[in-house]
């Protein structure tokens, strides 16, 4: 038993890298992820990557925007120190409506950012981790987790007949760029 | 690059056959149309009847600008994603020279029976001596007169119309010869009815209805219009768009299509409703009395339920159904936003009409109703007609592989 982790295919072409992930499937090999310099159509689709649930937060921050915005409003115009402005009521909902919508859209932006980094450990000072270093450059990644998938030759070969440029036996799951 | 280029066989040179139901159900509705308008002038209701026609008259002359609107931007933006719907929009912009010959008629024939337009359009009030004389209206005469109106109108439906047809021609014609000739000439051309329709909508606007009650203005007025005619373009073209594909043609338009039209029909509805709030809430809050009286007509008993109607139909619905991503995917569920959406608008149309024609004096029944078939059945009629006069892809349009490939 080696002490490879990940099996890693490099491709120069996406198209032979799509070829991959077709074969690799096709012998019940499962894929632990693809990483690619740009977006391609129809790969989350072919991996059966799951709908993003970064919606979710943000219309939870939206939602929190929303509130904090009109209890804002409504606690200095309506309940602190009510006034009198241009005969309108104290609690004038129309006036309270562009206030109330901008804090939405500052939360749920600023929380989708927020959720984003955290969820993909990014954040200022700290250096980004990936499994291999072309793939922010001109390689389009497919990693194997070895430790699932046992027939190491099985795995070379398919990628090799794919068209990886290159097959990498990674003893650590990150390479970092400090 | 053909990642994704899954090798498909479509037929290119399909062709719509506009023929049995669609074609019988389309004249019925224009014959019902042609009778009921026959009947409200017959039995009296002259006012009402116009106030009719000039709402769908104006609500016809949109839809098909907004067609014209839709390929000159596409081309503009030099898009890929539509080209396999671009017929559409081309159909509907090749029938904006009739609609506006339509709506110039209802305008001219009003003018000429006093029926539309009697907030300014009398002698009288601009007779010093007259016991009806008013200021108001005499200070707006320069710009707001029968002449000067009916020549803008000339002017810019015409604009629209020779443009709208010529680029809809060039497509045509690059189905005959392909080759980018003309692609690069629409490109131009396109350019430039932008700009003309880009500055002249609003005036358009402000001349056929919001002169109806021509004491009252509002500089979003223009705007407001502007976005309602967009949305319910983009909901004819959906309507369309999704009855050709149950019936089995385009079948290279797919669910990524769909939902590029649900994203346009879901952002401006709520672009209309940031408009028509802009436009709201500084007459409410400013609380003007020449500025409020247009809120205030519409706050009456006999208007106030269609006000906030609309509101309902034209934003919250479209906002809480297509907010979903699969929603704007289903074709079932985009049919049912975009009939709703061209419901929504005609009653949009109805609150900016009626309180200057027919004032309090408002109905809903027949005549309404009848009209507005009649409409739908003519632009129903000369849209799918044209239509089924071409291929339904402009098959040598240089982004088409672009649009067969179209994935989000």
């Amino acid at each position: 038993m080696s002490n490879t982790k990940y099996i890693i295919g490099s491709f120069a072409d996406p198209d032979d890298l799509m070829h991959g992930i077709e074969k690799l499937q096709a012998n019940n090999i499962s894929i632990y992820d693809c990483y690619t310099p740009m977006p391609i159509h129809g790969i989350e689709a072919k991996l059966g990557v799951r709908p993003s649930r970064l919606p979710i937060a943000a219309f939870c921050f939206g939602a929190l925007g929303a509130t904090l915005g009109f209890s804002l409003l409504y606690y200095t115009m309506a309940y602190d120190w009510p006034m009198n402005i241009g005969g309108k009521p104290s609690l004038p909902l129309p006036n309270f409506v562009p206030v109330t919508f901008e804090c939405t859209i500052l939360l749920c932006a600023l929380g989708m950012v927020a959720t984003f980094f955290f969820r993909n450990h990014l954040f200022p000072g700290r250096a980004p981790r990936v499994m291999d270093l072309r793939a922010t450059d001109d390689r389009f990644i497919l990693a194997v987790d070895a430790r699932e998938n046992t027939d190491h030759a099985l795995v070379d070969r398919l990628l090799k007949e794919a068209g990886a440029v290159e097959v990498k036996y990674n003893e650590r799951k990150y390479v970092s760029y400090e | 690059m053909g990642t994704h280029n899954h090798h498909h066989d479509y037929n290119f040179s399909e062709q719509y056959t506009f023929a049995g139901t669609a074609k019988v159900v389309s004249l019925v509705a224009v014959v019902l149309g042609v009778a009921t308008i026959a009947y409200g002038l017959s039995t009296g209701d002259t006012t009402r009847t116009f106030a009719n026609l000039l709402l769908m008259g104006y609500y016809f002359a949109c839809v098909c600008a907004a067609g014209a609107f839709f390929i000159a931007l596409q081309m503009v933006t030099q898009s890929g994603w539509s080209v396999g719907m671009l017929r559409i929009p081309q159909a509907m912009a090749s029938v904006l020279p009739i609609a506006a010959i339509v709506l110039f008629v209802i305008a001219a024939a009003g003018l000429n029976t006093h029926t539309l337009y009697h907030h300014w359009a009398d002698p009288e009030l601009l007779d010093t001596n007259s016991p009806k004389y008013d200021p108001i209206i005499a200070g707006k005469s320069a710009f707001l007169n029968v002449p000067a109106f009916l020549i803008r109108q000339i002017l810019f439906m015409g604009s629209y119309s020779i443009f709208a047809f010529i680029i809809a021609k060039l497509s045509y014609k690059e189905d005959l010869e392909g080759g980018l000739n003309s692609y690069k000439r629409s490109f131009k051309l396109s350019a430039i009815f932008l700009v003309i329709f880009g500055f002249t909508t609003p005036i358009w606007s402000f001349d056929t209805i919001m002169s109806l009650e021509a004491h009252w203005f509002s500089t979003m007025f223009g705007w407001y219009n502007f976005a309602a005619m967009w949305v319910s373009g983009i909901a004819a073209i959906v309507v369309i768009l999704v009855l050709l594909k149950k019936a089995g043609y385009m079948a290279w338009v797919n669910e990524n299509h769909l939902h590029d039209l649900g994203k346009l029909m879901f952002g401006f509805s709520i672009f209309w409703t940031y408009v028509w709030f802009a436009q709201f809430m500084l007459i409410w809050y400013s609380n003007i009395p020449e500025e409020t009286v247009y809120f205030y007509k519409r706050w009456e008993p006999e208007y106030k339920p269609w006000f906030w109607l609309s509101i309902v139909i034209n934003f919250l619905a479209p906002l809480l159904i297509l907010v979903d991503r699969d929603a704007k995917r289903k074709q079932n569920i985009m049919l049912f936003v975009a009939i709703l959406l061209l419901c929504g608008h005609w009653l949009d149309y109805y609150i900016m009409v009626m309180p200057g024609t027919v004032e309090a004096d408002r109905h809903f029944g027949l005549i309404e109703i009848g009209t507005a078939i009649g409409f739908a059945g003519l632009f129903t009629f000369l849209v799918m007609n044209k239509i089924s006069k071409h291929a339904l892809v402009p098959k040598h349009h240089p982004f088409l592989d672009e649009s067969l490939n179209h994935q989000i």
